[in-house]
């Protein structure tokens, strides 16, 4: 990114953290935490303690930061190096990411950037002028994505309050400000479990590894009576909705499941994973020293606000998560694809010049589709 | 500490305390060697201890789970201590593991009737009390079904790599998991094998005891039978394979692969340099990143340790497992082409 733009940028953010720091979460046991922060073209800087409100509002002012972040975990000594820190619990969090949902509107809305020529084209494996593979995708998720992201999400939560019995205040659904949305569970008997028992987890939410004696198939000798009723609890009452689709028809699917065979169960198992099993990023999951981006900072992907959704039905992710100035700027602009900010239409722009609202041009930019001009 | 009743001795000697014992008996360990009738308690205690490295469970003499006779409680929680002492003496590490494994399924299969008993309701009891003292695991009753937290079901349940231990193949309800007494036992099964591992490691080492010398000599010989070594093939893995040919069309791996990838091959001895170039075509690749995350992986740079190639049960979870039949069973692509002889 070019000096002019990194400086328009700095200019916005730093204007966000001093108007909107009420947006910003500051975490529960703050001083428990490990705080991390990018700026813009250079590395990361972690292994940071803050103590409160104060000092946090007082680091994004004087870092301009492109990109805060939060550890879920919490050490007696955040900002010491990791094996020193003493870790002590965390935070289970989740990540739904449009990108892992193979969506078929994915294709019409990804842009490839060649990072030998610079070069602009629609999602192509090679670069289209100098045919180099390097290539690096972005995408501008479409309402589509947000809506299967949010059918993910209420998967989940479902998961989550039935079957391990969390209380649905103890879950908080944040949109990431790109395109998708982190879970984060609070308070739950799962807090202190390492890595490998959270890989675990994501393998009950996602429904992998599920064997047929557990849906009632049996290698020999296949008892009827042992397939899940209606309405089971847990997977066995979800697998039976999905397989059976109503109680008039389970007699006659299971007659079938049976003369399929045991091998043939397995392969109905996977299909269910496919479409019932909820698509999340098992390595979040999984990591429990990871820093997380803030609730409430920007992300520097997007220039949009990783926000709390009180609703998340009403929720409407390019809307109510744009929160930069509507001051016009003048921007060069080589983005081929159409997008909606606020509730108004932008684009295709074809290499030309145009004048757009801050959170449009910070948007474009971020995505490296523009420059100010 | 828990109160024991001789029945509850017999059946779990690890957890009475061994010199106590002895003591309160009135013997010495030297008495057993130079007492003809008592020194058949040593070749009890080497039976003992050559059925466990044999991969079976000793047939103790209790009958339907009590100590029949007075004399059988003080064999058999003799011939406990005597194949410890056997056992230190020995050195041997083969044997004490297998010992304690052994030793470990002889007391599970106690534990599981206990906890199953619906007439005695104090055996149910104490059985559950073990479980907690030993394992901080809280079990409680419900209908005919063992529930405890789903957390601590995964802290156990992970060292297990058969497919039924999965969490998705419980039965879960309001954040339990639901297990039969069976299972609620071989749960801890690892750790009752460590608890009693422990013991024995921690015990102190007695200098050699006259009488002593012809049996600690056969276990030596026993556990030569143990020593194994092992042969590779060489070849990697195929989710190694997949990774360096998605590296070499210029594909992108993701993180978590090009993490599997360079902790496996830095694990089979190869230098960062070597690694380095394999990375080169990645759309985003940047030699001093690379660099970078290859010293720290290695533990040459950050905080020194040194990271170890995920197994294959977390491969499949990141969908990074491509697994033949070749494979077989192995728990770690470190693993692959390893053969026994």
């Amino acid at each position: 990114m070019n000096e002019i733009d990194i400086k328009f940028l700095e200019n916005v953010f730093k204007k966000y953290y001093f108007e909107h720091f009420d947006l910003i979460r500051v975490p529960e046991r703050t001083s428990e935490r490990e705080f991390g922060y990018q700026k813009f073209n250079s590395g990361m800087t972690r292994h940071i303690s803050v103590k409160d409100d104060k000092e946090l509002h007082l680091l994004l002012m004087q870092n301009i930061p492109s990109d805060v972040y939060c550890s879920n975990a919490y050490y007696t000594f955040p900002n010491l190096p990791m094996n020193e820190k003493d870790w002590k619990e965390a935070d289970l969090i989740f990540d739904i990411d449009a990108k892992d949902l193979n969506l078929s509107c994915r294709v019409n809305h990804t842009i490839s950037i060649c990072n030998v020529c610079n070069e602009i084209s629609n999602n192509s494996e090679k670069c289209l002028k100098c045919n180099s593979t390097k290539l690096e995708k972005k995408s501008l998720p479409c309402k589509n994505c947000i809506d299967s992201s949010k059918t993910e999400v209420l998967k989940l939560t479902e998961i989550l309050i039935n079957d391990f019995s969390i209380n649905k205040d103890d879950i908080h659904v944040y949109f990431s400000g790109n395109e998708g949305f982190h879970i984060y569970v609070y308070n739950s008997q799962l807090q202190q479990i390492g890595s490998r028992e959270r890989s675990e987890l994501v393998d009950y939410v996602m429904f992998n590894g599920a064997i047929p004696e557990k849906f009632g198939m049996k290698k020999f000798k296949p008892n009827r009576n042992s397939f899940p009723d209606f309405g089971g609890s847990g997977w066995r009452g979800r697998f039976s909705k999905y397989v059976f689709g109503s109680k008039s028809k389970r007699s006659k699917i299971i007659s079938e499941l049976i003369s399929n065979g045991y091998s043939s169960f397995q392969k109905t198992l996977d299909d269910v994973s496919k479409n019932i099993g909820t698509k999340i990023d098992p390595n979040v999951t999984m990591d429990i020293h990871r820093i997380f981006r803030l609730p409430g900072s920007i992300n520097s992907k997007s220039g949009l606000t990783k926000i709390y959704c009180k609703d998340l039905k009403k929720f409407d992710a390019y809307a109510d998560s744009s929160f930069l100035s509507e001051d016009i700027v003048e921007v060069l602009a080589n983005c081929p694809i159409e997008f909606k900010l606020k509730n108004k239409r932008f684009g295709p722009y074809n290499n030309e010049k145009v004048s757009v609202p801050t959170f449009t041009a910070v948007y474009m930019i971020c995505k490296k589709l523009a420059t100010i001009a | 500490m828990l109160a024991l009743g001789q029945d509850e001795i017999a059946k779990y000697p690890f957890l009475a305390d061994a010199g106590q014992y002895l003591k309160d008996k009135g013997f010495t360990l030297e008495q057993f060697g130079t007492d003809p009738d008592l020194k058949e308690l040593i070749d009890k205690a080497y039976e003992r201890i050559r059925v466990a490295a044999d991969g079976k469970i000793y047939k103790s003499d209790l009958i339907e789970d009590q100590v029949s006779k007075e004399a059988a409680l003080p064999r058999e929680v003799f011939s406990f201590l005597l194949a410890i002492v056997l056992l230190k003496l020995s050195g041997m590490h083969t044997l004490i593991k297998r010992f304690s494994l052994a030793e470990a399924r002889r007391a599970e299969k106690y534990l599981e009737k206990d906890l199953a008993n619906i007439s005695d309701e104090s055996k149910k009891q104490l059985a559950i009390k073990i479980i907690d003292d030993l394992f901080s695991v809280q079990i409680e009753k419900l209908d005919d079904y063992f529930i405890i937290p789903v957390s601590d079901y995964l802290k156990h349940s992970i060292n297990f790599h058969e497919r039924e231990w999965k969490l998705i193949n419980r039965h879960i309800e309001n954040g339990q998991v639901f297990l039969t007494p069976h299972e609620t036992v071989r749960l801890i099964r690892k750790e009752l094998g460590t608890y009693i591992n422990s013991k024995i490691v921690n015990a102190k080492a007695p200098t050699m005891i006259p009488g002593f010398e012809d049996s600690v000599n056969k276990l030596v010989m026993l556990s030569k039978k143990f020593s194994t070594f092992t042969v590779t093939t060489g070849e990697y893995p195929p989710c190694i394979k997949h990774a360096i040919d998605v590296l070499e069309k210029g594909e992108n791996l993701p993180h978590s692969g090009r993490f599997m990838l360079a902790t496996f091959l830095l694990s089979k001895g190869q230098s960062i340099q070597q690694i380095a170039p394999l990375f080169k075509n990645a759309p985003d690749y940047n030699e001093r990143v690379t660099l970078y995350q290859l010293n720290h992986l290695s533990g040459t740079s950050g905080s020194g340790t040194q990271y170890s190639c995920p197994s294959c049960e977390k491969l499949k979870t990141q969908s990074l497992c491509f697994a033949t039949s070749e494979c077989d069973n192995i728990i770690s692509p470190l693993q692959f082409g390893k053969k026994r002889k």
